[in-house]
């Protein structure tokens, strides 16, 4: 065991002389620095006014919504469409679930929804929204929707002053997109308020990595391996470097669970896959 | 390392690696997708910069250009001065020319990937001057024009993107284009690539009410007898 322990201290040792695999060393330069200050927050590793955020991340939505799912496919090979199967097969909807999908843009999980409930419970026409804050995100849902024949609701709003009133749905789901959000805290309640009691909230969002040797393999891939596919697709290093960059500033899963109860969540609890690469967040409104 | 000047995007070894090499790729598949050309010249210019700095600095012209760092763009040149031009002008003709396949003088992306601002200027510089390479040696902004002008690119600032296009280009070519390239334009291009002035030392923004063959001369570029 401690020769096998020697052996791969070695081949990390070797792989940062080759100086091309220095995913650590970037983390702790570029990681940003802490403030106090509640007019700041992150976007990224930079720091930015609570005011400027939404902003910035709305100009990043607008630049890669034409490209977003096919760069979706590229950068996971594919696995996102298993982390998205997981989160409805976790939902396990019926005829009465009246979903809210926030920040759900593009479609992926209200599509899945649909033609979950429509397999598996004959029902027509299920009951499901789609809001997000970016209408060119939207607008690439809706027209995925024609081409596919399926009716849903879009809404333009943002997740942390919903447009909904009181318990009017009683499932929530937010798919990658609540690491986005500037305050996290605020989306909580308000998913919290538009929940009926018994409604479930499920969060699917990037998480971290336990094991060391594969955390620096991640950290390698998310800061230089995607922004040269985002350069190569999209002609967009800068978002996709953002992307790797918001996934660090989340908080980890125990704190994000905290933050859960914080907004009045019961039954909490949090479901890791492919070693941490992602989380399902579920909690209920009691 | 933080971000040296607008635009630069400080990237690893292994993020250059694999920025080469797709942006390659990415540019062969399609000539047009000019941000991949720009990205491929940017990860592939290894040594050329240098080399091109290099035979800049040896010229009191070329010292000046890198001293002053003039730009090529539409708030610099003024059209509307180099319109009322002579015709037989550099500057009328570059005008014409952008009039004549709708481009603009901002035309040009800015460069992301090197890591020295002034290497990154001279890159730059070389974006924004390669208008004026067609003019001089007479070359249309066709497939067979832009790969004639990539050889002569080529030989004079070894940029591998150069050689790429050149190299690719030609392959690209339909076979009577290709043979008219191999047996009409390469002919002349090489030679005068090798011998005539770098062009990276003309300072043209001074050079715009000069009769383009009288520049031409200076620079001992000789257009063939048509």
């Amino acid at each position: 065991m401690a020769m096998g322990m020697a052996n791969n201290l070695r081949f990390v040792s070797r792989l940062k002389a080759l100086r091309c695999f220095e995913p650590l060393t970037i983390l702790k330069r570029n990681a940003g620095t802490q403030t106090t200050n509640p007019e700041i927050t992150h976007f990224g590793f930079k720091n930015v006014t609570v005011k400027e955020k939404p902003k910035k991340v709305n100009e990043v939505f607008d630049r890669v919504a034409g490209n977003y799912d096919l760069m979706n496919d590229v950068m996971s090979a594919g696995i996102h469409r298993l982390w998205k199967d997981r989160l409805i097969t976790v939902l396990n909807p019926c005829d009465k679930t009246k979903l809210l999908d926030c920040a759900g843009g593009t479609g992926d999980i209200s599509f899945r929804f649909i033609k979950r409930v429509k397999l598996q419970h004959d029902c027509p026409e299920p009951n499901v929204t789609v809001c997000d804050i970016n209408p060119n995100m939207l607008e690439v849902g809706r027209r995925r929707a024609e081409t596919q024949n399926l009716h849903l609701k879009w809404v333009c709003c943002s997740a942390d002053d919903l447009c909904f009133p009181d318990a009017s749905f009683n499932a929530y789901t937010i798919a990658f997109g609540i690491r986005n959000c500037t305050h996290i805290d605020k989306v909580l309640k308000e998913a919290h308020r538009v929940l009926e009691p018994g409604g479930r909230f499920l969060c699917l969002e990037f998480s971290e990595v336990e094991n060391p040797y594969l955390r620096n393999l991640y950290n390698t891939y998310s800061f230089q391996v995607i922004p040269v596919m985002g350069e190569v697709i999209s002609g967009d290093w800068k978002s996709y470097q953002y992307l790797a960059e918001s996934i660090r500033k989340f908080p980890s899963r125990s704190q994000f669970s905290q933050m859960m109860r914080d907004a009045g969540f019961q039954s909490v609890s949090c479901e890791s896959l492919l070693f941490g690469v992602c989380s399902i967040h579920s909690g209920f409104k009691l | 390392m933080a971000a040296l000047y607008p635009n630069h995007i400080p990237i690893t070894k292994l993020s250059r690696i694999l920025l080469a090499g797709s942006s390659a790729v990415a540019a062969l598949r399609n000539p047009y997708r000019d941000d991949m050309v720009a990205v491929c010249s940017e990860t592939t210019a290894c040594n050329a910069l240098e080399h091109m700095r290099g035979r800049m600095l040896d010229d009191e012209t070329g010292r000046r250009i890198l001293n002053e760092q003039p730009r090529v763009n539409s708030s610099t040149v003024d059209l509307k001065l180099l319109r009322a031009l002579p015709e037989s002008t550099l500057g009328r003709q570059y005008v014409n020319m952008l009039n004549k396949y709708n481009i603009t003088p901002d035309s040009r992306r800015d460069v992301k990937f090197v890591d020295d601002p002034e290497l990154a200027f001279v890159l730059q510089r070389y974006r924004e001057t390669h208008d004026f390479n067609h003019l001089l040696l007479g070359q249309r902004t066709n497939l067979r024009g832009e790969v004639a002008v990539k050889w002569f690119e080529a030989i004079q600032t070894f940029l591998p993107m150069c050689w790429m296009a050149a190299v690719g280009g030609t392959t690209r070519l339909s076979r009577k284009r290709r043979l008219r390239l191999l047996q009409q334009d390469l002919p002349w291009i090489i030679p005068t690539a090798k011998s005539c002035q770098f062009f990276m030392n003309i300072y043209f923004e001074e050079r715009l009410d000069q009769d383009i063959d009288d520049l031409r001369d200076e620079m001992k570029i000789y257009l063939p007898h048509s």
